[in-house]
């Protein structure tokens, strides 16, 4: 973790901030559409995470692999799903990421390398070493991206992953988002040894712990992790220190565990108010311009949420449809 | 005797073992997305250079070889990490590779369900049909080496019960070959199972004649199709795997009674052939079903309900299921005898429903 990372230049500066609104004004308006009655599942809000899932993207490709976990809509719009097809998924649409059949905890888009979330804690990150394996047997220097929670760090596929990895030396970033809290338990109380980036020591391979409410500290690991990944080094892990600012899902409230004191804290420290804020201060961009990238973010989140109204339901034959290739 | 002959003739002794090593590798050499990962699939990784090499060639030598051929980019020894290596297997699957894992024994399962249930099955409903998972899963089942209760299983229901997943099992050299081949071909994750009697076995037994030769060519068994192995009128027996030669033991003892018994390979579980089923059934009227899995939700159990379903009307007598009993596998060869099918309770079974 570095103290304060020198601003990129003003372009970057600008699509690191549209990329942290989109996601939380996405995610802002699939809560309200699903409150007012709008068919949407039962979100994992990522709203405060949005710098890890911006911050790692920044130095991905699009043909590079990002898989998910249950909370996930950051991570999809950082890889480039498209919002529109984003939003008729949590709809149940047959226009949606997955045709409807999927929703908020699977989404998936192949042509932009986003591979899928995934509703079981650490299913994915075997996943993911078979995409690197793919991409090694294939001869290219695509690299696999998983993200897990700090309660997805203590789930034994993990730990055989990372053991794989490093003995075939596979191009898997493995990124622990520790928003400090595995539905209502704490990490104080479930984590041996209480970092997830010093378990990699054991395994040989590169841990680093990062500011996951600053996402130039978050890409600047991502930049040496990748390095790594492309030049056959082999995997890394990194953990985002983040929060969540709402519940696990749309029910819970989350001051059933955790005090108002403490959220304070971490909403002070808001990753894209304190972007914003250096934008300013630095003279990357004037507040004009910035409200003009959150204008037209909105002006996006209406077509996307008119798109997904105006969307059909899936056929009724989809109910049977894709089960098999040939059955 | 001509050379053509001799050549067939020596194909047929051919074993299961080397039908399944053969269908692998010439997949492999036509198609360079065909991996291989598991527990000692060769043996002795990195030890080449201590003169080792292709050590084990997997425990039951089904991949004996193939290291020599294709290396180790593609033939990967693993840790003992079936929920990493099988998770690693969907991963590779849906990136461009065509897998084959091997779950060593099926009673293992446990330990990587997740990666076959939630992973494998699902991804290509869940995703909308845009990612396929032409994944294939070896696995080894059965009784008969005193292996008792966590190495002797079936299990066929589990895997059979979810949609995505299609499950096929072998029930000589000739289908093991045919079947393998369209495993490894097939877009969706498919599942072999191998019982561990039928892997050193000939498909002409002591008998060896052109008759019983294995192709060298590759070939496919459809998956989704029954064999009728043996026609008859008086009732129909279904098999699977190693009990369709159980089936076929007893059909020759009845045929010593003047019963006339029609035996059905059923080969592929998921998709199954209910047609050839009921097409057989409605015309024998009575209907014995042998399997080697629990009782409980078995295959044997939906292939009755399927018969009372669909062919009440047409039966002469309930259906009967041979299954062991709802018990774990022992490990005393005497009780092992008495919990698997054999050719006598199959008889008995067959006996009790001629005389309904």
């Amino acid at each position: 973790m570095q103290d304060i990372h020198p601003m990129p230049d003003k372009s970057t500066a600008l699509s690191l901030y549209q990329g942290m609104v989109t996601i939380r004004e996405f995610e802002e308006r699939a809560r309200r559409e699903g409150d007012a009655g709008k068919p949407v599942g039962g979100i994992h809000s990522s709203v405060g995470q949005e710098a890890v899932a911006v911050g790692i993207c920044r130095y991905l490709r699009k043909d590079d692999y990002v898989l998910g976990n249950h909370r996930s809509h950051h991570h999809c719009l950082a890889k480039g799903v498209d919002m529109k097809e984003m939003m008729a998924e949590l709809m149940g649409k047959a226009t949606g990421t997955n045709k409807g059949k999927g929703g908020t905890m699977h989404i998936a888009d192949k042509n932009v390398g986003m591979l899928g979330a995934n509703g079981v804690i650490g299913s994915n990150v075997p996943v993911a070493a078979g995409a690197a394996l793919s991409a090694k047997l294939r001869g290219t220097d695509q690299v696999a991206v998983v993200f897990f929670g700090d309660g997805g760090a203590n789930q034994g596929a993990l730990h055989e992953t990372l053991n794989l990895a490093a003995i075939w030396n596979l191009g898997v970033i493995f990124v622990c988002e520790n928003n400090r809290y595995a539905e209502s338990t704490p990490v104080e109380y479930s984590l041996a040894g209480g970092s997830v980036a010093n378990r990699a020591s054991a395994y040989g391979i590169v841990g680093e712990t990062v500011d996951g409410q600053d996402v130039l500290d978050v890409s600047a690991a991502m930049e040496r992790a990748v390095d790594r990944a492309r030049a056959g080094d082999g995997p890394s892990i990194i953990e985002a220190k983040t929060y969540r600012y709402y519940g696990h899902h749309g029910a819970d409230d989350p001051l059933r565990y955790r005090t108002r004191d403490e959220e304070e804290f971490y909403r002070n420290r808001d990753c894209i108010a304190t972007f914003k804020a250096r934008i300013i201060e630095e003279e990357l961009g004037t507040g004009e311009e910035l409200q003009e990238i959150d204008a037209s973010i909105l002006e996006s989140l209406d077509e996307a949420v008119k798109f997904a109204d105006e969307s059909p339901w899936p056929d009724p034959q989809e109910l049977v449809a894709d089960v098999y290739v040939t059955y | 005797m001509t050379t053509t002959e001799s050549k067939a003739t020596e194909r047929s002794r051919i074993s299961f073992v080397q039908s399944i090593n053969e269908a692998i590798t010439q997949e492999m050499e036509r198609d360079p997305t065909v991996i291989v990962m598991g527990e000692d699939v060769a043996g002795a990784p990195g030890k080449k250079d201590q003169g080792f090499e292709d050590a084990w060639g997997g425990v039951f030598k089904l991949t004996k070889g193939l290291i020599g051929k294709f290396g180790p980019q593609r033939v990967l020894d693993t840790p003992i990490s079936e929920a990493g290596f099988i998770g690693a297997g969907v991963g590779a699957a849906a990136t461009g590779l065509r897998p084959i894992v091997e779950l060593m024994f099926v009673g293992f399962y446990g330990v990587c369900a997740d990666q076959i249930t939630n992973n494998a099955a699902k991804m290509h409903y869940m995703f909308g049909g845009k990612v396929t998972l032409p994944l294939t899963i070896i696995t080894n089942t059965g009784t008969g080496a005193g292996a008792a209760a966590q190495h002797s299983e079936t299990l066929y229901s589990i895997f059979t019960h979810f949609p995505g997943l299609k499950c096929v099992v072998p029930s000589d050299a000739y289908t093991a070959k045919g079947l393998m081949t369209a495993a490894i071909r097939d877009d969706d994750p498919v599942i072999i199972f191998l019982h561990k009697l039928l892997l050193g076995r000939t498909r002409a037994g002591l008998r060896p004649s052109e008759e019983y030769a294995v192709p060298e060519e590759p070939y496919i068994v459809p998956i989704g199709k029954a064999n009728v192995v043996r026609e008859g009128e008086d009732l129909t027996m279904i098999g699977i795997g190693y009990t369709t030669g159980l089936c076929l033991q007893a059909a020759e003892a009845l045929q010593q009674q003047g019963v006339n018994a029609e035996v059905i390979d059923l080969l592929s579980l998921s998709p199954m052939d209910e047609e050839t089923i009921l097409e057989s059934v409605k015309k024998t009227r009575r209907a014995v079903i042998v399997d080697e899995d629990y009782p409980r939700c078995s295959v044997a159990s939906d292939i009755s309900a399927l018969i009372a379903e669909q062919a009440f009307d047409y039966l002469d007598a309930p259906p009967k299921r041979v299954t062991p009993p709802h018990s774990p596998v022992p490990y005393s060869i005497m009780l092992e005898r008495l919990f698997a099918p054999t050719k006598e309770k199959v008889i008995q079974a067959a006996s009790e429903v001629l005389e309904a």
